[in-house]
């Protein structure tokens, strides 16, 4: 295969001040229960917040390019269904790895920018083709595990399979939590899970899911968060995608402010996934937004954050096409995944 | 910037509003505008002009037309004519015209958010999300007033035409609040905008054209303060209603004194921001950005004083900083700023002043390195910790982005420096605990308090003010009260001049028995009067029949005392209350026979009239008996998840100044529905025969009324009633007295801003219409809306 040349990248776009010194893992704390209870969340007030946030912010013409070329960037490129197959994995691997069509992206002028999504996000039996599709990009594999979507198989073959998945080259586990430990307050058991999941991930990075559409309130959805952060999650990830209700923004709120005690407890920054649901660009957006108003600018990246989906790259290919056009574009102009 | 490096910064960049049919629209009005009288445009009659100018870029917008008196003649004249035939309309009539202005309102929506942005300075965010949709609400709401008015308002009509002066901070917000309840009542109005923004005024007089609005209902007038002093001096007037600061407020007060002009006024405030330990922090900083950086910090109820418990004050102005760090200010038309142009420079160095004299009395000013723009009235969000309640930026209204924080230790010490404050127009309390929450807003000096949320607005919440923020109510079933008027009040006559008849020099006929000379009733005791002379009190034929005290300032002033002493009856059940008029009522029946035969000697009236008179005073005890516990407030339910609790709290200590005639019925009939509602009362009764009164003290000795809510201080009516009306501590003062009498008295209420009742005509107080009811208890109370957002 040749390799092209590609022109220096300018200075700026290689600066990145906003990494300057900071853990990429999250150690975890001891369980801290006082902080825990501290955590409070008015519903009508989050709900404000969110529902006021996209008349406030918005990019337009390059600005919004960018933004969305950002959001393409974050994503976990996402396919968790029964009917997959190491033929369909390797076809999105493919998609995940060139997500842009060239001509497109040399328009826009970011074409040695290394453009691709964040991860490719599968269940273990597909890890092993996953990781042969991305040999040599550095695009990390995700696998889901725990017993994932429920999350309710036995303790130890959950971990085992954690241990498998990371084996077979997954780098990032993506982890159910048990929602009775949160629905019954019982905050040890919680911590003492995630905990071992953490031991079993061992250098692969820990998300774990905390599926707010079963939590049944956003205090749980805080406390849910701070628990699994002090247990070590690396990325604190809403939903399996099978919930019910799946990312929304306020629930993302809420779990942002509770990322961001944690940092202002310890200093560590944890990532953030919203999953299930995202399926615009202008969607996209408005999570960028959250991001950056809630944490700054430090979350808009990929190893801070990420969107779990499978559509939303189309959408987003569509809005950079017409960026480029001026044309509202189809598509089937964009190579499918 | 190239695509790559905004990959990088991750920037917002600019997302301007594009402003071109507005301008379009100015254009096709050469830029040039008349003013709107009788439904159609005409050129000002002063052939003066003056710009309306761009507060973000300092660009002239438009020439603007100073009205002059002619065209105030001809505005009211117009709108005059117009009344009748409007009126006369019914409320479906009325409903259909305000249902299409509601509906022209949101088919204009962008071109209003527009020209109010450009001519205002406001985000354009706020302009498009809260203003212009408030707006459209607000007439919708009233569209259905107008078609209820008849069943739900019996027995009213309209008051005729309203003067409206409306101010520049929510300019189409303001118009609609204004013009919405007065036109749904059947009046017609003339509405002056405020100088920096008649634009938006302008357009909508384009709508009313296009809406059907018969000529002469709505008429616009621009022009400076000087064409507002015209609207409220003109005789053709008779209602103002007035937005702005509480100077202006106090004048207009003054100068409609004694004209019988119905009034409502919406001040200043300083509003506090109460955020307890177990908040919600995050969203109570949230609520910070909306309480005082909506609209740069102009607004009247903003949340300027921030009060946050001890124990978490260093954490909450950490948030607060970093937070502040991300507030965007800049070009008003730009999509995402949260903060834009300051209306003018006159207000800019208005802000700037205060804030430097913030600085130098010694406060912690801190402000986010946030750039502004190089052009245009710009203020950065800023901060001031380090505040005492005796810094003047703690006790002045700023209205800009400028918040001062204090903190307090517990509950009861947050409701003080809540509460330490001349104005009360609004309150917000962060605290997840319902308990606490619902404990506090009752004790907050408000008229407005907000939980867990702050600054939101619904046509169906009433909004208003307490103490020096105004009277009256705008929105809710409460604000359509202000611009109506019982039909029985054009058919009474008016009260006379009362002219003392000379005291006679021959000593009071005393019979056999020991010498009971009345002495004041103050705090549940009688006291002598601190003058240490008596007056004569007169038969019908002119003989003296008795003494009572002559009272003075300082009887007034000890009066008041003992009504703010007695507070505790503001909180007391209404059952408790009930059972003490029905008591009264008991006792009073047990002496009538006594109390219609001092009626007789007094007035000369005859037995029949006396014991009919006696006989009404108990009824009436017993219908506000009846009334303490069942004149309660509502339950709104605004489109969002949230209840808004309108309650009926008393005034607080009420003067009342009795009618001459019918002494027993005429001092029961105001006194009770004071005392009902939880009101303390000081009463000067019935100059010409005050013994029915006196003779109550042992009534409502023995119908356990605590001291103090009842005070009663004879003598001279007029000289008394006006220290009633200069004192500060007073609430409201009733009046029922000649035109003359009533121009001293509200001239004099200025001072604190007091709640006024003038019955200027003489009632008929035998006549349950025109002497009892929810006339009465309404001016009794003022309404409070606490607004509950809920969801867990």
């Amino acid at each position: 295969m040749a390799t092209q040349q590609q022109p220096e990248t300018p200075d700026i776009v290689k600066s990145r001040p906003w990494e300057s010194g900071v853990p990429t893992r999250n150690p975890g704390t001891a369980l801290d229960l006082d902080m825990v209870r501290e955590i409070r969340v008015n519903r009508s007030a989050v709900e404000r917040r969110v529902a006021t946030l996209p008349g406030r912010r918005t990019v337009k013409k390059d600005w919004q390019a960018s933004w969305l070329l950002k959001a393409l960037t974050c994503i976990d490129l996402t396919t968790l269904s029964g009917d997959d197959t190491p033929g369909r994995v390797h076809r999105l691997c493919m998609k995940g790895r060139s997500p842009v069509r060239k001509d497109v992206l040399d328009v826009l002028g970011v074409s040695d920018l290394g453009i691709r999504v964040a991860a490719i996000c599968v269940y273990h039996s597909m890890v092993e083709q996953a990781c042969e599709s991305l040999d040599g990009t550095g695009i990390p594999v995700t696998a889901v595990a725990a017993g994932f979507p429920a999350g309710l198989s036995p303790l130890t073959e959950r971990i085992r399979e954690v241990e498998a998945s990371v084996a077979a080259g997954a780098s990032e586990i993506d982890i159910v939590i048990q929602r009775q430990h949160v629905l019954n307050g019982n905050w040890p058991a919680l911590f003492e899970e995630v905990h071992a999941f953490r031991e079993a991930c061992g250098e692969a990075h820990l998300k774990t899911i905390i599926a707010t559409g079963d939590l049944a309130t956003l205090r749980n959805v805080g406390r849910a968060s701070l628990v699994c952060m002090m247990a070590g999650a690396d990325f604190i990830k809403t939903s399996t995608g099978k919930e019910p209700v799946n990312a929304t923004l306020p629930v993302s709120l809420v779990t942002l402010r509770a990322i961001r005690a944690y940092r202002e407890a310890t200093g560590i920054r944890v990532g953030f996934k919203a999953a299930g649901g995202i399926s615009t660009a202008k969607d996209a957006l408005n999570y960028l937004f959250l991001m950056k108003e809630e944490l700054g600018r430090a979350w808009l990246e990929p190893e801070l954050f990420r969107i779990g989906a499978s559509s939303l790259l189309g959408d987003i290919e569509r809005q950079l096409e017409h960026h480029v056009t001026g044309r509202y574009s189809a598509s089937r102009r964009h190579p499918m995944g | 910037m190239s695509v790559a490096e905004i990959f990088n910064t991750m920037d917002y960049g600019p997302a301007p509003e594009d402003a071109k049919r507005a301008f379009a629209w100015l254009d096709e009005h050469d830029r040039s505008f008349g003013i709107f009288i009788g439904g159609d445009w005409r050129g000002q009659s002063t052939g003066s002009r003056f710009e309306t100018i761009n507060p973000a870029n300092g660009q002239v917008i438009a020439s603007i037309a100073q009205a002059g008196a002619a065209d105030i003649d001809a505005a009211v004249l117009a709108a005059r004519e117009a009344q009748p035939a409007w009126a006369a309309l019914d409320g479906h009539g009325r409903a259909r015209i305000l249902y299409a202005l509601a509906r022209l309102v949101q088919r204009h929506s962008r071109m209003l958010s527009v020209l109010e942005t450009i001519e205002n300075g406001k985000p354009i965010r706020e302009t498009r999300d809260i203003d212009i949709p408030l707006v459209a609400r607000h007439f919708y709401y009233h569209a259905g007033w107008a078609q209820l008015l008849d069943s739900e308002y019996p027995g009213q009509e309209a008051i005729g035409v309203a003067g409206q002066i409306i101010p520049w901070n929510f300019p189409l917000l303001m118009l609609s609040w204004k013009i919405a309840p007065a036109i749904a009542a059947g009046n017609t109005v003339v509405l002056k905008p405020a100088e920096f923004t008649s634009l938006s005024a302008l357009y909508f007089a384009g709508l009313c054209q296009e809406a059907g609005v018969p000529p002469g209902v709505i008429n616009i007038v621009t022009g400076n303060g000087a064409v507002g002093e015209m609207i409220v001096g003109h005789s053709g007037i008779d209602k103002i209603a007035f937005t702005g600061s509480t100077e202006v407020g106090r004048h207009i007060r003054k100068a409609t004194a004694g004209t019988g002009k119905k009034l409502t006024l919406e001040l200043g405030g300083k509003s506090p921001f109460i955020v307890f330990d177990d908040a919600d922090l995050d969203s109570a900083i949230e609520g910070l950005v909306d309480a005082i950086w909506l609209n740069q910090g102009q607004v009247c109820c903003a949340g300027s004083r921030l009060l946050v418990q001890e124990s978490i004050a260093d954490k909450a102005i950490a948030k607060l900083k970093a937070r502040m760090t991300n507030l965007r200010v800049g070009n008003p038309l730009d999509k995402a700023i949260d903060i834009g142009a300051i209306v003018a420079p006159v207000q800019l160095q208005r802000i700037d002043a205060l804030v430097r004299q913030g600085v130098d009395e010694g406060a912690t000013l801190w402000q986010p390195d946030c750039e502004l723009p190089p052009d245009g009235c710009f203020f950065p969000p800023s901060l001031f910790t380090d505040v005492t309640p005796s810094a003047h930026i703690a006790q002045e209204e700023i209205f800009g982005p400028v918040l001062v924080s204090m903190t307090f230790r517990t509950p009861a010490e947050a409701v003080a420096l809540a509460n330490n404050t001349r104005y009360g127009l609004a309150a917000s309390i962060w605290t997840e605990n319902i308990n606490l929450a619902l404990d506090i807003a009752p004790q907050l000096k408000a008229g407005v308090i907000w939980i867990n949320s702050t600054n939101l607005f619904d046509a169906s919440a009433g909004f208003g003010g307490y103490q020096e923020s105004g009277f009256g109510r705008e929105g809710g079933g409460e604000g359509m009260w202000e611009y109506l008027k019982p039909k029985f009040e054009s058919r009474l006559t008016p009260c006379l001049d009362y002219v003392p008849v000379p005291a006679n020099t021959a000593s009071a006929e005393t019979s056999a028995g020991i010498d009971r000379t009345a002495k004041m009733y103050i705090g549940g005791k009688q006291a002598r009067p601190d003058s240490g002379y008596s007056r004569g009190v007169a038969g019908p034929d002119g003989t003296p029949i008795a003494e009572v005290g002559e009272g003075n300032r300082k009887d007034i002033r000890n009066a008041v005392e003992a009504a703010r002493k007695a507070a505790g009856w503001g909180k007391a059940t209404a059952h408790n209350r009930a059972q003490i008029l029905y008591y009264i009522a008991e006792n009073l029946e047990a002496r009538a026979p006594e109390f219609a035969e001092r009626l007789t000697a007094m007035t000369g009236a005859t037995k029949g009239k006396a014991k009919a008179e006696v006989a009404a005073s108990i009824r009436r005890l017993f219908s506000y008996g009846a009334w303490a516990d069942k004149f309660e407030g509502s339950v709104h339910t605004p489109p969002m998840h949230d209840l808004t609790f309108a309650v009926n709290e008393p005034l607080g200590i009420i003067g009342i100044v009795c009618p001459i005639e019918m002494p027993l019925l005429g001092f029961v009939s105001l006194v009770a529905p004071a005392i009902a509602m939880g009101n303390r009362v000081v009463a000067v009764p019935s100059e010409a025969h005050p013994l029915s009164a006196t003779d109550l003290y042992q009534v409502f000795d023995t119908s356990d009324v605590p001291g103090g809510v009842i005070n009663i201080v004879t003598g001279a009516r007029d000289e008394l009633a006006k220290v009633l009306a200069d004192h500060d501590e007073v609430d409201g003062i009733w009046y029922a007295g000649s035109a003359d009498g009533c121009a001293v008295l509200e001239a004099a209420s200025i001072g604190n801003i007091k709640r006024t009742w003038m019955m200027r005509s003489k009632r008929d107080w035998l006549n349950a219409e025109q002497g009892e009811g929810r006339e009465f208890l309404r001016h009794a109370t003022q309404v409070k809306n606490i607004w509950v957002p809920y969801g867990e």
